[in-house]
């Protein structure tokens, strides 16, 4: 290969590109944005090593963890919460350590660009005491992830490799190499070292202390920590993409930029704040590194001055610590576009008709989350991914089972397969008469459409036999399973009242593909015969963003939207909205 | 040189992500440094998206900031209302007309505000086009967003051959010729 070819790589596709460079063997993940696009790339690579979507983060971990023990380099990738899945196993692993090198990399979401929490992985890397290594860049992520899996097998741990939204989905120049010939290490037997009983776990914690005291003596000369001095008045100790604000608002600063973030430096960081007069320390989150630095009686501001919110600007350097006064217009107050479903979304039809029965939801993470607001306003709860299931039943089990009959769970077939599947199990362990929605549209949506374990298609690409969600359902013992079209409205809104009326579990699932995904060309689009149309509006309750209505009150479908899904048809009672050919 | 700025706004849906690329391409193919930032997950469905291409000889954050803009691409009306401030004092705006209803809108929480391009052009350099008109003329709603780039690479230093060649590189085979004479039909409006 020619060594020095640059290509524009996504920081994801990075990532991708440096574990296939270290010799990366075996991965396994469940999408989630930020990190969905991990996989996607790996996968290009599929004819020199193995990936895989697993049903969920945990399962995912341990798949690579057992790569890890056959000797191979493995990779876990998920998103900042998959990273509380997984941690059972990673709390773990990190007092067993690897055989095989072993990676997680963990895409937090400051500015909760796609998130139901800002969580700072960070934080759970220092509770597990596993090693975090953070880049700046799409060239780092793919340099950085290749010293990760050496420091790994050299400490015997697995190491967290941070990301955020903004390194993940922003594009940068990359320089290509050759993939490492990593030779598979040989099987050794080691109950005291890999069987975490409580004999073998005391010994193994005392080994995690001396590792993580290795770790700061000897981070203080890894080429990823690195000092860059310039003028000492301020000095600012930073890493990930933060660091990239620093170098645009403050290029005369001195700069401690940190590749490894857990555990720090210390003796590095002591000299550097030795030789400058300020020290200000830029991260976005939780002040890890801040309160670290100051517990050692080092004087430092942080975020005295800096959101724990969001994400970090150059501007916002300019503003803090330079005290420019940046003359920058006022954003212009204008109307929200919050995201919303799409025109034909199967959803939107199961939402239509839940609203009607005045029906509240307990919801899970997808899409559908999106029913929430106005108007179809119908996902009363959005915890986390299964919840919804489990959370109905905890609802019965307090005010009793009259209490939930007008309440239903509602989860799509990826969550499902991620964790719903437990939840159920439990509401019909434990006798619960909930009624569930899967809201089957065959794919995970929200991060792109990605196949599942019901979908009969790997990461791959193989043709698999897929998981049958109803037989799945009627073999935990629910007895009252049925699957509709979601579009048929009239029959769905039957269905759902005589299953709320039974004492039973009851589990509808609506199976009606991602319109997305749907590849048939459109027929025909709706369109409102204006002499028809009484401007009553009812086809609007759906909140289809092809709808709007004219100045004289009737509505109008935009065409270029519309798919012809006929749902706000079947909401007109004067048959003013007809099907037309296109 | 001195980073030069580039912001694409629009609505989830309408190709941002597409647009963003090619002009980074023909960055990259001009030997800048170049960086890009665009949004995935769950603003794409339907929700207010940006994305950035910032190029120069060494760039560093992958965003543009407020007052930073060089070149300003709306593909919808509202959305460059939005935006409109993060354009520096001398900076461009290229706007689609088209309008967009967002949720607050269509339920009546809000109005939809009048007259933005007129009010934009008070305060900013503002080029608008029907690119929706142009695109269904050509049959296709959907490459509106490449007429809009079309226009846009007017006040660019780079030949049609040039952006051709990008554009064959960006997007899928067989929709090169479409794409194609979207952004001929932008670049001679």
């Amino acid at each position: 290969m020619d060594e020095q070819k640059k290509v524009m790589m996504l920081g994801n596709e990075a990532i991708a590109r440096g574990a296939y460079e270290a010799g990366v063997k075996v991965s396994a993940a469940y999408p989630g944005t930020p990190s969905t696009e991990i996989s996607e790339n790996l996968v290009k690579y599929k004819d020199e090593l193995y990936c895989e979507w697993s049903p969920n983060e945990k399962v995912a971990m341990e798949v690579a963890i057992g790569a890890s023990f056959a000797g191979v380099r493995a990779l876990a990738s998920m998103k900042h919460v998959g990273v509380n899945v997984a941690a059972d196993p990673l709390y773990s692993m990190s007092y067993i350590g690897v055989t095989g090198g072993l990676v997680l990399v963990a895409a937090d979401d400051p500015g909760l660009y796609s998130s139901q929490n800002e969580q700072d992985s960070r934080m759970v890397a220092r509770a597990a005491q596993v090693p975090v290594i953070e880049p700046s860049d799409s060239q780092e992520a793919k340099e950085f992830i290749k010293f990760a899996y050496d420091m790994s097998e050299k400490y015997d741990t697995p190491v967290i490799f941070r990301t955020t939204t903004r390194l993940s989905h922003s594009q940068g120049l990359v320089t290509l190499n050759d993939r490492l010939n990593i030779e598979d290490k040989p099987y050794e037997r080691n109950i005291a070292k890999n069987v975490m009983m409580p004999g073998n776990a005391k010994k193994r914690h005392l080994v995690v202390e001396e590792r993580e005291k290795r770790l700061i003596e000897d981070s203080c000369d890894f080429p990823i920590n690195r000092v860059e001095m310039n003028d000492t008045k301020i000095g600012v100790i930073t890493s990930g993409i933060p660091y990239q604000y620093v170098k645009e608002a403050l290029p005369n600063a001195s700069v401690l930029k940190l590749g490894l973030v857990n555990p720090l430096p210390r003796k590095m960081i002591e000299d550097f704040a030795k030789k400058v007069d300020k020290l200000i320390i830029f991260e976005e989150l939780d002040p890890l590194i801040e309160t670290q630095v100051k517990s050692w009686g080092i004087k430092a501001i942080g975020k005295e001055i800096f959101t724990i919110q969001g994400e970090y600007s150059a501007n916002m350097l300019r503003k803090a610590v330079l005290n420019e006064d940046l003359d920058i217009k006022e954003a212009a107050e204008v109307p929200g576009r919050p995201p919303i479903l799409c025109p034909g979304c199967p959803h939107r039809s199961a939402f239509t008709v839940l609203s009607k029965l005045k029906i509240h939801a307990a919801g899970d993470i997808g899409c559908y989350t999106l029913g929430a607001v106005p108007p179809l306003g119908v996902i009363d709860t959005t915890v986390c991914m299964g919840s919804s299931i489990s959370s109905l039943h905890g609802m019965e089990k307090a005010r009793g089972k009259e209490y939930i009959k007008n309440w239903v769970a509602v989860i799509g077939d990826s969550t499902f397969m991620h964790t719903g599947v437990n939840s159920l199990m439990n509401m019909v362990y434990n006798q619960g008469t909930g009624t569930v929605m899967i809201l089957d549209n065959s794919t995970t949506g929200m991060t792109g459409h990605q196949d599942h374990a019901a979908t009969g298609k790997t990461l791959q690409g193989d043709e698999v036999p897929a998981i049958n969600i109803p037989e799945l359902c009627r073999a935990i013992g629910v007895k009252n399973v049925y699957e509709i079209n979601v579009f048929d409205v009239e029959g769905l809104e039957k269905l759902i009242k005589q299953e709320l009326a039974k004492d039973e579990v009851s589990v509808i699932i609506t199976k009606t593909p991602c319109v997305l995904l749907n590849k048939t060309p459109i027929t025909h689009t709706c369109q409102v015969d204006e002499e028809k149309c009484k401007k009553c509006g009812m086809c609007m309750k759906p909140g289809c963003p092809a709808i709007t209505r004219l100045p004289n009150g009737v509505t109008r479908i935009d065409t270029t939207m519309c798919n012809g899904c006929g749902l706000c048809k079947s909401q007109c009672k004067f048959g003013a909205i007809v099907d037309v050919p296109v | 040189m001195e980073t030069k700025n580039i912001m694409i706004v629009g609505v989830g849906g309408q190709g941002t992500l597409l647009t963003s690329r090619i002009l980074g391409g023909i960055m990259l193919g001009a030997g800048y440094d170049v960086k890009m930032s665009e949004v995935h997950g769950m603003a794409q469905r339907g929700g207010s998206v940006v994305t950035y291409v910032r190029y120069g000889d060494n760039v560093s954050e992958p965003i543009v900031e407020e007052g930073q803009a060089d070149v300003l691409i709306a593909f919808e009306q509202l959305e460059a209302k939005r935006y409109a401030h993060f354009l520096k004092k001398d900076g461009v705006l290229i706007v689609n007309t088209q309008r967009i209803d967002p949720m607050p809108v269509v339920i009546g929480a809000a109005e939809y505000p009048e007259g933005i391009v007129e009010e934009l052009k008070k305060d900013y350099k503002v080029i608008d086009v029907d690119a929706m008109s142009e695109a269904l003329k050509l049959g296709n709603p959907k490459v509106f967003n490449v007429i809009v780039l079309g226009v846009a690479a007017q006040h660019m230093d780079f030949t049609k051959e040039q952006w051709f060649e990008v554009i064959e590189k960006t997007v899928k085979p067989k929709f090169i010729d479409m794409n194609k004479t979207a952004f001929e039909v932008g670049y001679s409006l």
